[in-house]
């Protein structure tokens, strides 16, 4: 049996580093093979090299034994190759079959196409109703249009990018029952991620890239996390200590919040109700698009929709204050968009100090103390390790990870009384992760209240007093993380926390 | 077929370079449209760039054409870093001329006149344009209007109002029904600031808005957070900057220091109110606001490129034999190679099959 895909020596240079530093990689016919590594080890790269979007400037690729060159994308799927992104490329107003027919022949019949996706769908185990309005689905819904678009092209390779970060554990299963049937029929699988525990479940093969290069080729079945791990970062990342301790004063307090769409495709949010308490970190599960935005724009001002009463910060009605005003107050923010939100791209990092800092400190008579923000976000970047060319280096040069530990340390220097934290370590790397939630469980230690949104689900679990789901735009009540199991949460993402089997009783639940 | 690719890096030297490579192609482009009617193109631009500045007077000349651009360009250009387009500071120009023309008017009994009443007649006019500024600001605020179509369809409002007064209540009673009011009194007029020229205070003034505006926006808090509002609108609700209260200053002020150029001109060089006070200041301002790179310091020098393009324009009428069109001709190929200088920096062309 010749090898699917050869790749010898394969070298990216970009002006500043070298993404890609002569990889090998062979990929048989049915295998899954696993890309690991961290953000910026050259994943996304090589990827878009065996998909023709970039071009390599050494090495070669060989597909089923002949030496090919890929000029674009469109030329890949001529080949069979078949991509699907992290992001989705869907128009939310077009149906399911009308999405895929756009990357088709314009002789294209509807109604054919409708039957043959329907056909393909359930071939594969993918439930998915051809004329249904996008925006109507949920975020693994989407994901299903786009893994069936790709197979409706029956390839021979299919490279999927971290296709687990909007799912819930359920959909993960369904997901991987898909991708073992078509494995089963030959068809080889490249699975980019950095979870180890879904790659052990998963993979045949794994490779594992570490700043550019192959630092090693395994069989995952055979590796435990922590070696994996070590393959993937060179070290091990930190534990982090659990310490028991009673909850303090309830500081922030939201009862019965609802609040409309602010646009058709946004999420209604319904009597949604709960307490944080000083010292504890209640963690929000939820599938992306279930009101997790809303709800965070609702809590810090930037919605300032809500009732008065709906929403108490330290016991003062802050519904209607804008963001200014809470953060004045103890609230701290760090949004899930760093670069636009939580960071201006084109200002320095100086400048960006004043987005939330914004006393006596940073501002005198109106003027800016030029010499005060420039100090703090120095110390900022000393203290939280920030790989940055100073503090005036402008925020959109920072890669992901490094602008996200500047912001945690933005917000987390301001000492709030209660911090919201969305996708606190979302595209970040395992060492930067390790960081950011030793400084959440530090303040938490400290006294600070503090509600975490995330899709991954093992962070949650990892630093969480409490969890909670949130699931089409309402709020399941809240458990301890001690007594929550993977499986009730992922039943409560779907929405179906109707039993009160598990209900944690007392102070915790808002009746 | 022609591609642009965005460029990874654009250069942060070129995109300061742009403005100057602009005003060079402008000369380039203006040598062949010379020689193509006939002239020589090296004369005629010697008529353009070289006859405006050969002497004192000359000098002083561009300074009065500077004054009321950079008067009102500084204004434009801390509206547009809010993301403001405020493309109407003609007519708050105007309404500036009206407002103070008017109070003048009031209070000349011939005699009067000096430092108190000057500077009312300076806040009149201040207070004209912010007037017409605010009426823009209003409309968005409250209905969300689009301020380019409401800014810029006031502007032939604040024309005509002027027209409809200097032909009616503020017509002078001793004029012969000329469509003018009577002359100011000297004691209403600016002080000149260099004898023997007609260089007046504006000149001055336009320096001090230039300064406060520099300070402004790279000084003060207010600034910072009216510039977040403009860069990242997600960013500035995050910090829970005002994006209304940016709205409002960012209009107000620049339709004051319209209104404060329009003023200016009427008491200055002018000297009486008259149906065309502004030979397009207002709309050639928000060229030299981008050629100026929005920056209250970068405009100085625009605004002196574009007087020079303004008293070029009169000389090549007189001396070349042609048509008053030249000037606007020579600011458009400003704007266009601005712009074209930007995209190039920005992207690269590519042929692609």
């Amino acid at each position: 049996m010749t090898t699917r895909l050869a790749l010898q020596q394969i070298t990216k240079r970009y002006p500043s580093v070298v993404a890609n530093d002569g990889v090998d990689l062979s990929v048989q016919p049915g295998e899954i093979h696993a890309i690991l590594g961290e953000n910026g080890a050259g994943k996304s790269t090589l990827m878009k090299i065996i998909y023709g979007a970039v071009k390599p400037d050494g090495g070669r690729v060989l597909w089923n034994g002949e030496e090919i060159s890929v000029a674009n994308p469109s030329a890949a799927r001529a080949l069979g190759i078949a991509m699907v992104f992290q992001h989705f490329s869907l128009f939310d107003t077009l149906t399911v079959a009308e999405n895929i027919a756009l990357g088709l022949p314009s002789d294209t019949r509807l109604g054919e196409l409708e039957r043959r996706i329907a056909d393909t769908a359930r071939q594969y185990g993918l439930e998915l109703e051809p004329q249904r309005h996008v925006h109507t689905l949920s975020v693994g819904e989407c994901q299903r249009v786009e893994i069936v678009r790709a197979l409706l092209a029956r390839p021979q390779l299919l490279i999927l990018d971290e296709p687990t970060s909007v799912l819930t554990p359920q959909a993960v299963e369904k997901l991987f029952d898909t991708l073992r049937r078509l494995a089963a029929e030959g068809c080889s699988i490249l699975y980019i991620s950095h979870k180890l525990d879904e790659i052990r479940a998963l993979c045949h093969t794994c490779t594992v890239m570490r700043a550019g290069k192959v630092t090693g080729v395994c069989d995952p079945r055979q590796e435990t996390e922590a070696s994996l791990s070590r393959l993937m970062i060179g070290a091990e990342p930190p534990a982090i200590r659990h310490q028991q301790r009673q909850p303090g004063a309830a500081l922030l307090q939201v009862r019965g919040l609802s609040l409309p769409k602010s646009h058709p495709f946004a999420t209604e949010l319904r009597d949604i109700g709960f307490e944080l308490r000083g010292g504890e970190i209640l963690g929000v599960a939820g599938v992306s698009g279930n009101g997790q935005q809303e709800l965070l724009a609702a809590l810090s001002g930037e919605d300032p929709r809500a009732a008065a009463d709906a929403i108490l910060l330290d016991g003062v009605p802050v519904g209607r204050r804008n963001a200014a005003w809470r953060r004045a107050h103890g609230l701290g923010f760090v949004p899930e968009e760093r670069l636009g939100r939580g960071a201006v791209p084109d200002l320095s990092l100086a400048h960006n100090m004043l987005l939330s800092h914004q006393t006596g400190a940073t501002v005198g008579h109106g003027m800016v103390r030029f010499g005060a923000i420039a100090d703090m976000a120095a110390a900022i970047i000393a203290r939280f390790n920030v790989k940055a060319g100073g503090p005036q280096a402008v925020a959109g040069s920072l890669s992901g990870g490094n602008l996200q530990k500047y912001i945690v340390g933005r917000e987390v220097t301001r000492n709030p009384k209660v911090l919201l934290v969305a996708q606190p370590t979302w595209g970040v790397d395992v060492g930067a992760a390790a960081q950011i939630r030793a400084e959440l469980v530090a303040l938490r230690d400290a006294g600070c209240a503090l509600l975490v949104i995330s899709e991954e689900l093992d962070e949650l679990f990892e630093i969480s007093d409490r969890l909670m789901v949130i699931a089409k735009g309402r709020m399941s009540p809240s458990i301890a993380t001690a007594e929550a199991s993977l499986d009730l949460i992922g039943q409560w993402m779907s929405g179906l926390w109707g039993a009160p089997a598990r209900r944690q009783g007392g102070a915790h639940v808002q009746a | 077929m022609f591609k642009l690719e965005p460029r990874a890096a654009p250069s942060v030297w070129m995109s300061w370079m742009s403005p100057l490579l602009a005003v060079l192609l402008t000369a380039l482009c203006g040598a062949i449209l010379f020689a193509a009617v006939g002239k020589d193109p090296v004369a005629s631009l010697g008529v353009f760039f070289f006859e405006p500045i050969k002497d004192l007077r000359g000098w002083s000349e561009v300074g009065v054409k500077v004054a009321p651009l950079l008067l009102i360009s500084v204004g434009l250009a801390i509206c547009f870093r809010a993301n403001i387009f405020n493309i109407g500071a003609e007519g708050q120009f105007v309404l500036g001329a009206i407002a103070s023309g008017a109070t003048v008017l009031a209070f000349d009994s011939g005699e009067n006149g000096g430092f108190w009443l000057i500077t009312l007649g300076l806040l009149a006019g201040m207070a004209g344009g912010m007037l017409w500024a605010a009426i823009v600001a209003w409309l968005r605020d409250r209905f969300n209007a689009n301020e380019i179509l409401v800014s810029l369809m006031l502007v032939y409002v604040a024309q005509l109002l002027l027209s409809y007064l200097v032909h009616g209540v503020l017509m002078d009673p001793d004029g012969f029904s000329f469509p003018q009011s009577k002359m100011f009194s000297d004691g209403f007029l600016l002080p000149i600031i260099l004898p023997g020229t007609r260089l007046h205070l504006g000149m001055l003034l336009a320096v001090a808005a230039a300064l406060l505006g520099w300070l402004y926006l790279s000084r003060s808090f207010s600034g910072f957070k009216l510039q977040v509002g403009g860069m990242a609108p997600r960013a500035a609700r995050y910090a829970g900057f005002s994006a209304r209260g940016s709205l409002w200053i960012s209009l107000l002020v620049s339709g004051a220091l319209a209104g404060l150029a329009g003023a200016c001109e009427v008491m200055g060089p002018i000297g009486q109110l008259t149906p065309s006070v502004s030979p397009g200041y207002g709309f050639a301002a928000i060229i030299v606001a981008f050629v100026g790179r929005l920056h209250p310091v970068g405009v100085v020098f625009s605004s002196f490129v574009m007087a020079l393009f303004y008293i070029g324009g009169e000389l090549s009428q007189s001396r070349l034999g042609m048509p008053s069109a030249i000037t606007g001709v020579f600011q458009g190929i400003l704007l266009f190679s601005l712009l074209a200088c930007d995209v190039l920096i920005h992207y690269k062309l590519t042929w692609r099959k």
